[in-house]
């Protein structure tokens, strides 16, 4: 099978240049906004949507994605909203791929089955769920990769080579890379740490490796697209919606609009990554 | 929900994957995995090694103080005979109480910080970080870590921080670093995001030492393991001084220690009724408890999958209980699974009636209990006046109640 993950990231290869892949809360700060922000995201220049299933215990959340997805369920956000999102979304655009990233418990709790005929149905391409290892595969991973849906993986500084295999063995879409030891949204690692690790986890599969975790701006994203197949931001996005809200949630400016010129500045960086690393 | 067959023994679990039938497994980011893995291996080799074996019984010996007493409550006794009597039932079973409260650091939880300091020392490990609500796990980390040198940070629920501030004290004494974690409502469930945060940051030199029986998998197992000192000594004890076996056995439930420690040892010991108490918080009827076994449904946090308070989304629900060691919207996952095995009885008891016995047996015993060990008092004083003169109930006291005395003043209005 192919998703749209796979056709995107070939397209990509072909074109020679390394993916940006943005991740935005669903339903921060409502539903609306979240969902403007997400459409307009293809056009400023993301080729992967991480669409976040807010939950309320995020362990692996820096600050800033806990605000976001306690702003997101304050506003009455739920599974089966981000779900509707993401089909709304697809109304528009059947190209960009979408995968849900989150935690376990809401997607048990829906129940699984259930939740991978439904996120199958509204245009979801692939999951990351944070909390669930490859020794948990059977809850959800294979489950997932029967019904056409990729399970993205996330390999960090503390998955040695002989743990690799175990983490790749059921991975397909992309692998997240961890760029550190941490929760999402710490300052970035070493960017000559980082290459290393991306050509180690490329000694062991062929899928795509994107990068994450510290992703801040354009500059950052170029450095780490010289040898990542892909850039993932996400803290930054979501403090792109958290700058022009105010202290009881107002807007004061459109946070769409926000997302869309950061990102937009990032996508440039991203486009320049290649030409840098042939420098 | 399906009941799991019987076993032939309820005392064989966690399998390989760490699960107690659907229960417990290692539910954690990636980044927590090797290490999870290396403890497990690490606690494979320790409990089978004698000199492990030798230090820590060395270490509850002469500096924890066990084995601890297994006491006659004769007055506690009498005056449930008294209730009986007045009842017309003329009954009235005899109370002993598993004295945990006179441990050193005054709770149970020392027995398994003893254990997993020493873990921790084996694993070449240099950082100690803990979760803590009422603060009695916190004070025992700290203290273990004093003795074996070791830097401690403890993450403590805000709300918590006020509600304890004597044992925050005692912390800040025994050279621990007290984070104050304002998230959600500032209890023990923020407090182990906050502590699961710093462990994935600082992975390679800290040592998560966890406070409860629950967690991803191996830590459900040897927290158990380490506080099971408790139920296999009160077997012995109650054997040499009533020669059998008591007829109930009693124990508070928050994530379930104390509770897994008492009854691990009885758990095939058929004619032994078992009863883990959960926090009954201001009633089921709404949100303002902590019963997850009796009002909540499996899923999964902080790595297990267990009986959980939470919304039809998934979301977990903050919970309430006037005492801050029972104040956990989860439960240990072997609980989850005693529960569901029908092996296990739980039961809420409310806010009011922990308070009503935490003054009880200050009165009529002359020992303040901890506001947990007053929950699991109270149900002894349920069910003890309706069963007979020759019965006997274990109850265990987990802990000492001298850092509730701010929480209980203010509860019956008064200043100190």
């Amino acid at each position: 099978m192919t998703t749209r993950i796979d056709r995107r990231m070939a397209k990509l290869k072909s074109e020679g240049r390394p993916a940006l892949v943005t991740y935005i809360m669903g339903g921060d700060p409502d539903y609306d906004t979240s969902l403007a922000i997400m459409k307009g995201l293809p056009e400023a220049g993301a080729d992967v949507i991480e669409l976040g299933m807010p939950f309320s215990d995020p362990m692996a959340d820096g600050p800033a994605i806990q605000a976001a997805g306690l702003r997101a369920l304050k506003g009455g956000q739920t599974l089966v909203k981000t779900l509707k999102m993401a089909s709304e979304f697809r109304t528009s655009d059947d190209e960009t791929p979408i995968v849900l990233m989150g935690y376990y418990n809401p997607i048990y709790i829906y129940g699984v089955d259930r939740f991978l005929v439904d996120a199958k149905a509204s245009g979801i391409d692939g999951l990351i769920v944070v909390d669930l290892p490859p020794e948990m595969d059977e809850e959800l991973c294979i489950p997932a990769l029967k019904a056409g849906v990729n399970f993205i993986r996330l390999a960090t500084p503390t998955t040695d080579d002989k743990r690799l295999p175990k983490v790749l063995q059921n991975t397909s879409g992309f692998v997240y890379y961890v760029s550190m030891t941490g929760i999402t949204g710490s300052a970035l690692a070493d960017t000559a740490k980082v290459a290393a690790a991306v050509k180690r986890i490329k000694g062991h599969t062929a899928l795509p490796v994107c990068v994450g975790f510290g992703v801040k701006t354009a500059e950052q994203a170029r450095t780490i697209g010289a040898s990542a197949d892909g850039v993932v931001v996400g803290t930054a996005i979501v403090n792109a919606v958290a700058n022009v809200l105010g202290p009881k949630g107002e807007k004061t400016a459109d946070p769409a609009e926000a997302v869309a010129t950061l990102v937009s500045g990032l996508a440039q960086g991203v486009r320049s990554a290649r030409l840098a690393a042939a420098e | 929900m399906n009941k799991p067959a019987m076993p032939n023994s309820f005392r064989t679990g966690p399998d390989e994957q760490g699960m107690f039938g659907i229960f417990g497994g290692r539910f954690v980011a990636e980044t927590l995995m090797p290490l999870i893995l290396d403890l497990e291996e690490q606690w494979n080799k320790a409990k089978n090694d004698p000199e492990f074996k030798a230090e820590l019984q060395n270490l509850s010996t002469h500096y924890a103080g066990r084995p601890s007493k297994l006491y006659f409550a004769e007055g506690l006794t009498k005056h449930l005979r008294e209730v009986s009597s007045a009842k017309g039932l003329g009954g009235g079973a005899k109370v002993y109480f598993k004295r945990e409260d006179l441990n050193h650091t005054g709770s149970h939880k020392i027995n398994n910080c003893l254990g997993q300091i020493l873990l921790a020392k084996r694993m070449g490990k240099k950082r100690i970080i803990a979760e803590t609500g009422a603060g009695q796990h916190g004070v025992a980390s700290a203290t273990v870590a004093a003795r074996f040198g070791y830097p401690c940070v403890v993450y403590m629920g805000a709300t918590d921080v006020a509600r304890q501030s004597p044992n925050v004290f005692r912390m800040k004494l025994l050279g621990a670093e007290v984070r104050p974690v304002t998230a959600g409502h500032g209890t023990l469930k923020d407090a182990m995001n906050e502590a699961l945060r710093d462990w994935v940051t600082n992975v390679e030199d800290t040592y998560y030492l966890i406070g409860t029986a629950a967690g991803p998998h191996p830590y459900p197992e040897l927290v158990r393991d380490f506080q099971s000192v408790i139920g296999t000594e009160a077997r012995a004890q109650m054997l040499e001084q009533e020669g059998r076996l008591p007829d109930v056995i009693i124990a508070a439930v928050g994530g379930g220690s104390n509770a897994i420690g008492l009854f691990h040892p009885f758990l095939d010991d058929k004619d032994v009724r078992i009863i883990g108490i959960e926090a009954g918080g201001r009633g089921l009827d709404g949100v303002e408890h902590c019963a997850s076994m009796n009002a909540g449904k499996p899923g999964v946090l902080h790595g297990n999958r267990t009986y959980l308070l939470q919304n039809a989304d998934g979301q977990i629900l903050d919970g309430h209980s006037i005492s801050a060691g029972l104040d956990y919207p989860g439960v240990g996952p072997e609980h989850s699974w005693l529960r569901d095995s029908g092996r296990v009885q739980y039961e809420p008891i409310l806010d009011d009636e922990a308070l009503e016995a935490f003054q009880l047996t200050t009165r009529v015993e002359g020992i303040i209990p901890a506001l947990e060990s007053a929950h699991a008092i109270a149900h002894a004083m349920k069910i003890v006046p309706t069963m007979d003169k020759d019965q006997i109930v274990i109850v265990n006291l987990s802990g000492r109640g001298d850092k509730d005395v701010h929480t209980v003043a203010s509860m019956l209005g008064m200043e100190i």
